[in-house]
C-alpha cells in the first residue's frame, strides 16, 4: 500500500488546526513536496527508514529517565519520521514575538530585583511577585553581568484553531530538550537527504557554538579566557544525556556539585593538576539545590558558597538565580502587560487566556466548569500536577477543587485548547496527533532565536500532553527560508 | 582532567580487575575440587576466601556451590562478581563522555547480560563469560582510547588491584607451599601448586621458563619477581609506576615525590631482590608489606589527585 492511500484512509480532520491539510484532500502548499516524496515510498521502505532512525537513537544512547519507577528507567525518546514544516512568514512572526518576550522579561527581572517600578505603578501586583516560590530575596540589588538574567530560554508555543501561534508557557529556569532538536535533525538528514535538500531548511547546528558564545559573553570582567563549565545534577537526572551531549559539543567540562569548591568567594573545579578557576557556569541544577548555604540546606547536588561567589561577581551563572519568578504560571497572565510597560509595544505573540485562582470571580467560574478547563499548578513543569478537565474523572476534579480551595495561589486555569495537529506515522498508517513547539532563545551579546525548535508530539490519540515524561515524542522541525 | 573523572576511571578499572580475578579463582578451584585430593573442601574454600581478603558477611558453611554462587551472583555482597561489574559500569556511566563508545558498549552489554532477571547459565560458563568479556574490554580500551591521562588512570587501577590481589593470593597459599618446603611433595600437592599458578594465569608462562617442574621457590620467584609476565608483582608494579610517572607529567604536578618514592621503593625491592634474599626473610611479612605499600600508594594517589585539601592546592 502506498503512503497517499494510507493518508486518505485514516486521516480525519476535526476542529483543531491541521499542519498539513487545510481541508480534506487539500494540502497546504508547503507540504506538497513532502507529501509527494512520502507518497513515492512504499510502506515497507518507510518502515525500514523508521527502524534505521530508531536504531540510530538507540546506538547513540539518546535516552531520558522517568522518575518514580524502579525498573526500565532509561527510555528512548520516541521519534516521528515526518518533519513539521514552518514557513518563512510564520517564523518571522514567531521570532519577533520571542525576541520581544525575552527582552521584556529580562527588564522585568531587573526591575523587580532592583527599583521595582512596575510594582509601584501597579501593573503587576506585589503579592503575585512576592508570593512566588521562585522569588529570591537574595537577588535584591544584585548587579548581574550585562543585566542579563535569562540567557537561555525555551518557550512553549501552540497553535490555536485559526493557526495563530500563542505562548503556552515560558521556561526561564533550566529548559531542556535542545539536544533532541539537534539529534533529530542529524538523524533526519541522514535518512531523508533528498527531501531535505529539496526544501530550503534553515540550519540549526550552530546552536552549540551560539550557546558557547552566549556563555562567554557573560564572563566576569577581567577574565578574557573564561573557563566555562556545565553543572549537572549527575547521572540520575532525567536530562543527563543532554548535559553530556552539550558539554561534549561545546568542548567544556561536565561537572557535578562535588567537583566544585569555593574558596574566598572564587569557584574552582578539582582537577588532577590542582584547582582550576571557574568563570561561567551553565547550570542545569535548580535554584533550590544549587547552594546548600543559600537555599535548601539538605541539597547534596549543590556547591556550598556558590551564591556568595556569584554575589561577589567572581562567577557568572546562566541562567541567573530567581528567574523562575518570571515563568510562574500566575505571573504568566501579566506578561502582555509587562511587554507593553517596558517596550511600549503590543505583544506579537498572544497568551492563552488564563484565570487566576486568587481572583474570587475567576475561581468560582473555574470551579463551576472544571470539566472544561485545564488546571495547572504554578510551580510544576513536565506535565506533572495538571488536570485536563475534559479527560478527567469526577474524583480527580473533586481532588483538584479541594486543592484549589486550599491554596488558590498555587493554581491557574486555562480553557482546554485543541492545539494544532500534525501527521504522524503510527504503526504503518498516517494519523493526526497534537503538537506544540519549543523554540530556543539565547541572550548574550544580542538575542538569537535558533530557527527551529523541538516539536513535541502527544503520541496517544487525542491526548494533549506532549511531555516526554508522559509518553510524548518528538519530530524534526523545519523552518523554511522561502 | 577532573578529579572525579580520574576517580571513576580508576575504580571502573579496579572493579573489573577484581571481577576477573575472583572469576578465575572460583573457576580454578571448582575445577580442582573434582579431582580426588587430600586437601579438604573446607581448607580449599577458606583459602579462596583468604585470597579474596576474607570479605565481610561471606562465610564458609560447608557448601562449595553455595559459596561460589554467593561470590558470583549475590548483589547483596559487595565483593561478588556481579556487584563488581555493576560498580564498574556505574563508574563508567559517570564518565560516559570520557570513554570510547566501543568501551561503553562492551561494558554495558556485559552488565546487561549478567544482571538480566532470571539469568539461566551454568556457573562455569558464567565465570568464563566474565573473564572473556573483561579481556575483551581491556583490548578495546587499549585500542580505542587515547593513551592520555585517563587511560593512565585505568592502567594504575588495573595494576594496583592486580598487585595487591597477587600478594594476597600468595599469602593465602603460604602454609601449603613454604611451611615444609624441605619435604618431598605428594602428588596432589602438585595439583594445588598448579592451581595457584592457574589462578594467576601463570601455569603456561611458568612452564616456558622453568618447565613443568614445580617447586615452591620457583613459583614464588615467578609470581613475585618475573620481569615479563603480566600477572607477576614486579610487572604490575612496573606498569603502575610508569603510568603514575606519565600522569605526573601530564598533570604537571610538581609535588608528586612522595608518590614516586613509594612506588619506586616497591619497584626497587622487586627489581633488585633475588628469591634467596626473600626466602631468608619472613615471607608472610614480605607479602603483607607489599599489600600495605599498595594501600599507601592508593592513599597517596587520592591525596595528590583526587581528594586533596584545598589549602595545599592553593599554595601549589
Amino acid at each position: 500500500m502506498q503512503f497517499a492511500q494510507m493518508a486518505m484512509d485514516n486521516y480525519l480532520l476535526d476542529h483543531a488546526y491541521d499542519e498539513m491539510f487545510s481541508a480534506p484532500d487539500e494540502l497546504r502548499t508547503h507540504y506538497e513536496l513532502l507529501f509527494q516524496h512520502f507518497s513515492s515510498l512504499p510502506a515497507s521502505e518507510l518502515l525500514r527508514r523508521k527502524q534505521a532512525a530508531d536504531l540510530s537513537f538507540l546506538n547513540q544512547g539518546i535516552t531520558f529517565t522517568v522518575y518514580g519507577r524502579q525498573e526500565g528507567t532509561e527510555k528512548i525518546f520516541p521519534y516521528d519520521l515526518l518533519p513539521r514544516l514552518i514557513t518563512a512568514a510564520e517564523w518571522t512572526k514567531v521570532e519577533q514575538g520571542l525576541m520581544q518576550r525575552i527582552t521584556a522579561l529580562n527588564l522585568f527581572l531587573k526591575d523587580i530585583y532592583n527599583e521595582g517600578h512596575i510594582l509601584r505603578d501597579g501593573i503587576v501586583p506585589r503579592e503575585v511577585v512576592f508570593s512566588c516560590k521562585q522569588y529570591r530575596r537574595q537577588m535584591i540589588g544584585l548587579q548581574v553581568p550585562r543585566n542579563i538574567y535569562i540567557a537561555i530560554c525555551g518557550t512553549d508555543l501552540i497553535r490555536l484553531e485559526n493557526g495563530e501561534f500563542v505562548v503556552l508557557e515560558d521556561n526561564l529556569r533550566v529548559p531542556s530538550g535542545v539536544s533532541y532538536m539537534l539529534t533529530n535533525r542529524r538523524v533526519m538528514k541522514r535518512i531523508f537527504p533528498q527531501l531535505f535538500r529539496s526544501y530550503n531548511v534553515r540550519p540549526i547546528e550552530q546552536y552549540t557554538q551560539l550557546l558557547l558564545g552566549t556563555l562567554r559573553s557573560l564572563a566576569p570582567e577581567g577574565r578574557p579566557e573564561p573557563n566555562i563549565v556545565l553543572l549537572s545534577p549527575g547521572v540520575f537526572n532525567s536530562a543527563y544525556f543532554e548535559h553530556a551531549y552539550l558539554a561534549r559539543q561545546m568542548g567544556i567540562e561536565l561537572v557535578e556539585g562535588r567537583d566544585l569548591v569555593v574558596h574566598d568567594n572564587v569557584v574552582y573545579m578539582r582537577t588532577t593538576s590542582g584547582l582550576r578557576r571557574v568563570d561561567v557556569i551553565y547550570r542545569r541544577v535548580d535554584d533550590d539545590f544549587i547552594d546548600p548555604l543559600a537555599f535548601r540546606p539538605d541539597s547534596i547536588l549543590g556547591v556550598a558558597g556558590l551564591f556568595n561567589a556569584y554575589r561577589a561577581g567572581n562567577v557568572t551563572l546562566a541562567n541567573a538565580f530567581g528567574t523562575g519568578v518570571a515563568d510562574d504560571k500566575a505571573l504568566y497572565a501579566y506578561v502582555p502587560d509587562i511587554i507593553r510597560y517596558y517596550l511600549s509595544e503590543e505583544p506579537v505573540l498572544k497568551n492563552v487566556e488564563t484565570y487566576l485562582m486568587t481572583r474570587p470571580s475567576e475561581r468560582q467560574h473555574t470551579l463551576a466548569n472544571l470539566d472544561k478547563f485545564v488546571v495547572k499548578a504554578v510551580g510544576e513543569s513536565g506535565g506533572y500536577g495538571m488536570l485536563i478537565g475534559p479527560q478527567s474523572t469526577a474524583a480527580q476534579r473533586e481532588e483538584f477543587a479541594r486543592r484549589i480551595e486550599a491554596d488558590p495561589r498555587n493554581y491557574i486555569a486555562q480553557p482546554t485548547i485543541s492545539f494544532s495537529r500534525a501527521p504522524c506515522l503510527v504503526d504503518d498508517a498516517l494519523e493526526p496527533r497534537h503538537v506544540d513547539l519549543r523554540p530556543y532563545v539565547l541572550y548574550g551579546d544580542k538575542v538569537t532565536v535558533v530557527p527551529g525548535g523541538l516539536t513535541r508530539v502527544a503520541l496517544t490519540r487525542g491526548s494533549l500532553v506532549v511531555n516526554s515524561s508522559q509518553g510524548g515524542g518528538s519530530k524534526d522541525t523545519w523552518v523554511l527560508s522561502q | 582532567m577532573l578529579s572525579r573523572v580520574a576517580d571513576s576511571l580508576y575504580w571502573m578499572s579496579r572493579y573489573l580487575e577484581r571481577a576477573e580475578h575472583t572469576a578465575r579463582l572460583l573457576d580454578v578451584n571448582l575445577n580442582l575440587m573434582l579431582d580426588e585430593s587430600q586437601t579438604s573442601s573446607e581448607h580449599r574454600w577458606q583459602r579462596v576466601l583468604h585470597a579474596l581478603g576474607n570479605p565481610q558477611d561471606v562465610e564458609w558453611v560447608g557448601d562449595p556451590y553455595l559459596l561460589t554462587r554467593t561470590l558470583s551472583y549475590d548483589l547483596n555482597h559487595k565483593p561478588s562478581i556481579v556487584s563488581c561489574i555493576v560498580s564498574a559500569r556505574e563508574n563508567s556511566r559517570h564518565v560516559r563522555e570520557q570513554i570510547s563508545t566501543e568501551q561503553w558498549h562492551q561494558l554495558n552489554s556485559l552488565y546487561l547480560h549478567v544482571t538480566r532477571p532470571g539469568l539461566q547459565i551454568e556457573t562455569e560458563e558464567f565465570l568464563q563469560l566474565v573473564m572473556d568479556s573483561i579481556h575483551q574490554f581491556q583490548g578495546i580500551t587499549d585500542s580505542t582510547m587515547s593513551h592520555g591521562e585517563g587511560w593512565q588512570f585505568i592502567q594504575v587501577g588495573r595494576f594496583i588491584e592486580r598487585a595487591a590481589a597477587t600478594a594476597m593470593l600468595l599469602e593465602a597459599y603460604h602454609e601449603d607451599l613454604w611451611i615444609n618446603s624441605e619435604r618431598i611433595p605428594e602428588s596432589n600437592e602438585y595439583l594445588e601448586w598448579m592451581g595457584l599458578l592457574r589462578s594467576a594465569t601463570a601455569f603456561e608462562a611458568y612452564c616456558k621458563v622453568y618447565t613443568a617442574d614445580l617447586t615452591p621457590d620457583r613459583i614464588l620467584e615467578f609470581l613475585l619477581l618475573d620481569k615479563q609476565f603480566p600477572h607477576s608483582l614486579r610487572f604490575s608494579i612496573d606498569v603502575m609506576q610508569n603510568a603514575l610517572d606519565a600522569i605526573q607529567h601530564e598533570s604537571g604536578k610538581t609535588r608528586a615525590e612522595s608518590l614516586h618514592r613509594l612506588g619506586g621503593r616497591l619497584h626497587a625491592m622487586l627489581s633488585f631482590s633475588s628469591i634467596d634474599d626473600i626466602l631468608r626473610q619472613d615471607i608472610v611479612g614480605v607479602l603483607h608489606n607489599i599489600q600495605v605499600q599498595c594501600r599507601a600508594i592508593h592513599n597517596t594517589i587520592y591525596e595528590l589527585y583526587v581528594d586533596y585539601p584545598i589549602q595545599t592546592a592553593l599554595a601549589g
